[in-house]
């Protein structure tokens, strides 16, 4: 559990480094804290990197990472552990109540950079 | 005030039909108080029994065994039954009717229900000691004492031989007679003049399947053959049966014992005779279709009636002409509707079926046959000549398909016929969704396919299970089960209810299924299963399901590799996840038995951690409100004072709750908190499809509550006695009994074998209630698999059980030695050891709680309610 820090982060540029890529095991999320914001992170399959809100919309509990990752038709997902609403992890539309705006997860830009991990905060 | 002198009704002869002519007139209210007076007068010296069941007599039933309906029947005021009295004639211009000891009967209305009387061929030698009939008891008693007597001289005698004996007669009455004498140890021929065995039922092929069906069992069939004469040996016993020339495969004599004559049956129709009615071309006392002879008081019913110009020697028909004599005795006009000559037997074991037009003499009709020698099955289904509408059909060897097929005659069959006959009939045949409203699918209970059709379409029944429990049917012997599940499917289907087996989006197979694809091909990984097998990436059910099925194929641990990202978040941190997202642990304590320095170390962390306390139900301490990221260190502490991951977030073995048995208790008879612990340790981190939990109680009074657990041990004063089965939740069950006065060794092994197939055969959260109930042949189905190994796969369960308690480790001490796997309980991959910032708490009865939404905003306001939470002081050593 060390190392795992950048030496800084880019705040300037708006993107915060919160690990290597190769901290991520394929289709298991982490939790990351950008300020006092909790994200949740995936690594997906095909190599893709996702990054949503950590809470769980229907629970208010913050454990998004913690969802089984896995697809719905074409859609790369993840499903909340706590109530297994499952979420698009590319748009954060609950595909169970797709027309509810209350269940949904925020998305967050995410990138690839020198082998980090990068959340885009603000935007 | 008078009432007007009950009539007189007379009944010649007390069998099968005069019995439910009797019962009849009773229920519909039609005897005594002004109705008729009825007087039974019977031949035999007993009240009319079950001639059909007659053969059981051999397999040990008390002639008592074989009463039908209430003897109650025969103290009806207004009812009489004369046992042993014979009528000799019948006065039609006196109405009277006189028996051999000399009385008279007058009567206003007389039955004749005299049945018939076993065909004797007119050999030479047919009356030697040592020849019988086969028609009542008393003739199966002599024939039962005769053989043993000499069964009992020949084993003293100075060549021990064993008994052989000769049925005459190869039709339906011939093979029970065979059976009987083969129950008997008897070394039995049969002797059938037609060319093949029950010429009347079954054609040429069916013929012969049921002739290497029979001669498999040790009857030796001799068809096509004609007995000429029988002789005596020199005790003047018959001893030598004579065949006819010209016989089939050159036989001239068989040396022989014991003869029995089952060589059909002619009505007893002589006291019509004598008194001048009329009788059929072949026998039988001729009746119109109200079973009325042509002397309008005399009717005649059951084997010895001619109607529509023959007899009928079957029950059914002659029950059918009971109800109808009922009727018309009090007013009623009721007429014969014809009747259905189909059987179903069960002959020696082997399956007989014929119905409709079996032998395919309808203008143009077309035969599909279906024939497996090696099998001895053999299947054959008459058509119209479209091939289109069922006429007919014959089943040897395998008549599951008669119960779907018979309801079919006469209308069309749909899709291919040949797919009734092949083996997969069994379970209902593919056409069970055309099955007529009216067919009777449960014959137990009388349930017709309409019947379960409506439990689904109008009373809203989603599965199996609740339409059983509406519609009772499948509920006694069980047969109907696959018929029933396959209508309520298709039902289901229609309805729109999605009925498919298949797992998920990413599996079309069940889980059952999965676990034999896993099993077989080999695969280790959720990939390449979901690559060769599946589509997609899975998702939160399949992903579940086969962490399961790799967990229950092999032993390595449940977080290795790719299979960490297959579990749940509690299976993964291994700890219950509890709504404000923080986890509940619970160590082991097996049987419920722990140390005071075991309850104090836990008593310490608990304080140590902040973590809210409380008993289970399965007899254990559950620790509230641990932070993912101090499970760790929780479980270091809990594994240095002995304890081991208690499995409460798996789909696996939760408790053995145990009562504290002999040891302490006055009334236990067996020590129920040693077997538990014994329990609790074999099945620690069994992976099955849903949890399991296993009780165990000292003696019959049950404190363990054993019976509500998917296994139940109840100690008895010989050893203990099994149940499986029960579960407390949504729908509790009371568990069933599997198993007696086991010893300690097969109890266990009992135990391994059930949970090994449960494991491999449930569904997805299915627990062992349902499974039970779902999975063919139920109960004895399962029993017969663990107890007396009827799928040749215990050897393979015992063994799965024994890799499972040789490769058991402690998930969580392992966990702990590999630092690679600790790092999932990073609470912030960025910040590793900070908590949830989310968290907040407050203290109610001495101990904390998850803030309501409601404090937490008043805590804001004030930051003044809550504790804990981040602010909890930790102390880690
Ligand atoms: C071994 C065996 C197996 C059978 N298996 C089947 C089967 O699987 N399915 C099926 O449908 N059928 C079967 N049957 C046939 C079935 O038993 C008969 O169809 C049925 O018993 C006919 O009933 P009944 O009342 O007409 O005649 P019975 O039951 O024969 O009764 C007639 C009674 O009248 C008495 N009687 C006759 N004359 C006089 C008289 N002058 N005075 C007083 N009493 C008299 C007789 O002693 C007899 O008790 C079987 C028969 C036998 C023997
Ligand atoms: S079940 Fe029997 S042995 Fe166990 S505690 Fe109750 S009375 Fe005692």
């Amino acid at each position: 559990m060390t190392a795992t820090l950048p030496p800084e982060t880019t705040a300037q540029t708006g993107w915060t480094a919160v690990c290597r890529y190769t901290d991520l095991q394929p289709e298991r999320g982490v939790a990351a804290l950008v300020g006092d914001q909790q994200i949740a992170v995936f690594r997906l399959f095909d190599g893709s990197l996702h990054a949503v809100g950590h809470r769980d919309p229907v629970s208010g509990a913050h454990v998004i990472a913690r969802g089984l990752v896995g697809t719905r038709g074409d859609a790369p997902t993840v499903a909340s552990p706590m109530y297994k609403q499952v979420f698009d992890l590319r748009t954060g539309v609950c595909l169970d109540a797709p027309d509810d705006s209350a269940v949904r997860l925020p998305v967050h830009p995410v990138r690839l950079r020198d082998g980090w991990v990068e959340i885009g905060s603000g935007g | 005030m008078s009432t007007p002198a009950p009539r007189q009704l007379v009944v010649v002869g007390g069998g099968m039909v005069a019995h439910r002519l009797v019962e009849a007139l009773v229920d519909r209210g039609g005897v005594a108080d002004g109705g008729w007076q009825v007087t039974v007068l019977a031949e035999e010296p007993r009240a009319p029994y079950d001639r059909v069941a007659l053969t059981s007599y051999f397999s040990g039933r008390d002639p008592q065994d074989l009463a039908l309906g209430d003897p109650a029947l025969w103290d009806t005021p207004g009812v009489q039954l004369r046992r042993g009295e014979q009528v000799t004639e019948v006065d039609r211009a006196a109405r009277v009717v006189r028996t051999a000891g000399g009385r008279e009967h007058g009567y206003d209305a007389l039955v004749l229900a005299t049945g018939s009387s076993p065909f004797v061929p007119p050999v030479e030698g047919k009356d030697l000691p040592g020849c019988f009939v086969y028609r009542t008891i008393d003739d199966v008693a002599a024939l039962r004492q005769y053989v043993t007597e000499v069964d009992t001289r020949r084993k003293d005698g100075a060549h021990p031989r064993p008994v052989t004996g000769a049925v005459v007669g190869g039709g339906l009455l011939g093979l029970e007679a065979a059976g009987a004498l083969t129950a008997l140890g008897v070394q039995t021929h049969v002797v059938e003049f037609a060319p093949r065995l029950m010429p009347l039922q079954v054609d040429e092929g069916g013929g012969e399947a049921l002739q290497r069906l029979v001669g498999a069992l040790g009857v030796q069939v001799h068809a096509g053959t004609a007995t000429a004469k029988l002789t005596a040996g020199r005790d003047g016993r018959v001893a030598r049966m004579h065949a006819a020339e010209g016989s089939a495969a050159g036989l001239t004599h068989l040396d022989v014992d014991v003869v029995v004559f089952a060589a059909g049956v002619r009505p007893r129709d002589e006291l019509a005779r004598a008194s001048e009615l009329p009788v059929g071309p072949r026998g039988g006392v001729v009746v119109d279709p109200s079973c009325r002879t042509e002397d309008p008081a005399v009717w005649a019913i059951g084997e010895v009636a001619c109607l529509d110009g023959r007899t009928w020697g079957l029950v059914a028909p002659g029950y059918t002409m009971a109800e109808i004599v009922a009727d018309q005795l009090l007013g009623g006009a009721a007429e014969f509707p014809g009747a259905d000559l189909s059987t179903k037997l069960k002959l020696l074991g082997v399956d007989v079926a014929s119905f409709g037009d079996a032998f395919g003499t309808s203008p143009g009709a077309l035969s599909v046959v279906y024939g497996d020698p090696v099998a001895g099955v053999y299947k054959k289904l008459v058509l119209s000549d479209d091939a289109r509408t069922l006429l007919g059909g014959i089943l040897v060897g395998d008549a599951s398909a008669y119960a779907g097929l018979r309801p079919l005659v006469g209308r069309e069959l749909g899709g291919d016929p040949a797919a009734w006959l092949l083996p997969e009939g069994a379970e209902g045949g593919p056409a069970s969704a055309e099955l007529p409203d009216d067919a009777a699918v449960c014959s137990c209970n009388n349930v017709t396919a309409g019947s379960i059709r409506d439990a689904v379409r109008c009373d809203g029944c989603a599965d199996l299970g609740a339409v059983k429990a509406c519609t009772k049917a499948g509920t006694s012997c069980g047969s109907c089960l696959p018929l029933v599940k396959k209508l309520v499917t298709t039902e289901l289907a229609a309805a729109g209810v999605s009925v498919s087996s298949a797992l998920c989006e990413h599996f079309d197979v069940s889980r059952a299924q999965l676990f034999d694809v896993v099993r077989v091909t080999g695969i280790t990984s959720f990939s390449e299963l979901v690559d060769r097998h599946g589509r997609g990436r899975g998702c939160d059910i399949c992903k579940p399901v086969v962490a399961s099925i790799l967990a229950s194929l092999d032993s390595r641990h449940v977080l290795d590799g790719e299979r960490a990202t297959l579990q749940d978040t509690n299976d993964h941190v291994m700890a219950n996840i509890q709504k404000d997202g923080t986890y509940s642990v619970v160590p082991r304590i097996p049987g419920g038995e722990v140390t005071p320095e075991g309850l104090i170390a836990i008593g310490e962390v608990a304080r140590d951690f902040g973590l809210y306390t409380k008993i289970t139900g399965g007899q254990r301490i559950d620790l509230f409100g641990a932070r993912m990221e101090l499970l760790p260190a929780i479980w270091e502490r809990l594994v240095a004072a002995g304890f081991e991951s208690g499995h409460a977030y798996g789909k696996s073995l939760r408790t053995v709750k145990s009562c504290v048995g002999s040891t302490w208790c006055r009334y236990g008879v067996q020590d129920s908190v040693a077997l538990a612990i014994a329990l609790e340790l074999r099945y620690r981190g069994l992976r099955s499809p849903h949890k399991i939990k296993l009780g165990v109680s000292g003696c019959a009074r049950e404190c363990a509550e054993a019976r509500g657990k998917d296994v139940g041990v109840i100690a008895t004063d010989n050893g203990w006695n099994l149940y499986v089965g029960g579960n407390g939740g949504f729908t509790p069950r009371h568990a069933k009994l599997l198993a007696e006065d086991l010893d300690t060794e097969t109890l266990v092994r009992t135990i391994d074998r059930f949970l090994v197939y449960y494991v491999r055969t449930a569904d997805r959260l299915q627990r062992t209630a349902p499974w039970l109930e779902e999975i063919e042949g139920g109960l004895d189905h399962v029993r017969a698999v663990v107890l007396e190994d009827s799928l040749g796969i215990a050897a393979d369960l015992d063994a799965a059980m024994a890799d499972h308690v040789e490769g058991y480790t402690d998930e969580w001490r392992a966990t702990l030695e590999d630092p690679e796997k600790l790092r999932r309980f990073a609470s912030f991959v960025n910040a590793p050891d900070s908590p949830d910032p989310s968290l907040s708490y407050v203290v109610e009865r001495g101990q904390p709680r998850p803030s309501t939404a409601a404090e937490r905003t008043a805590g804001e306001a004030t930051g003044a309610v809550l504790v804990a939470g981040p602010r909890l002081e930790v102390f880690s050593r």
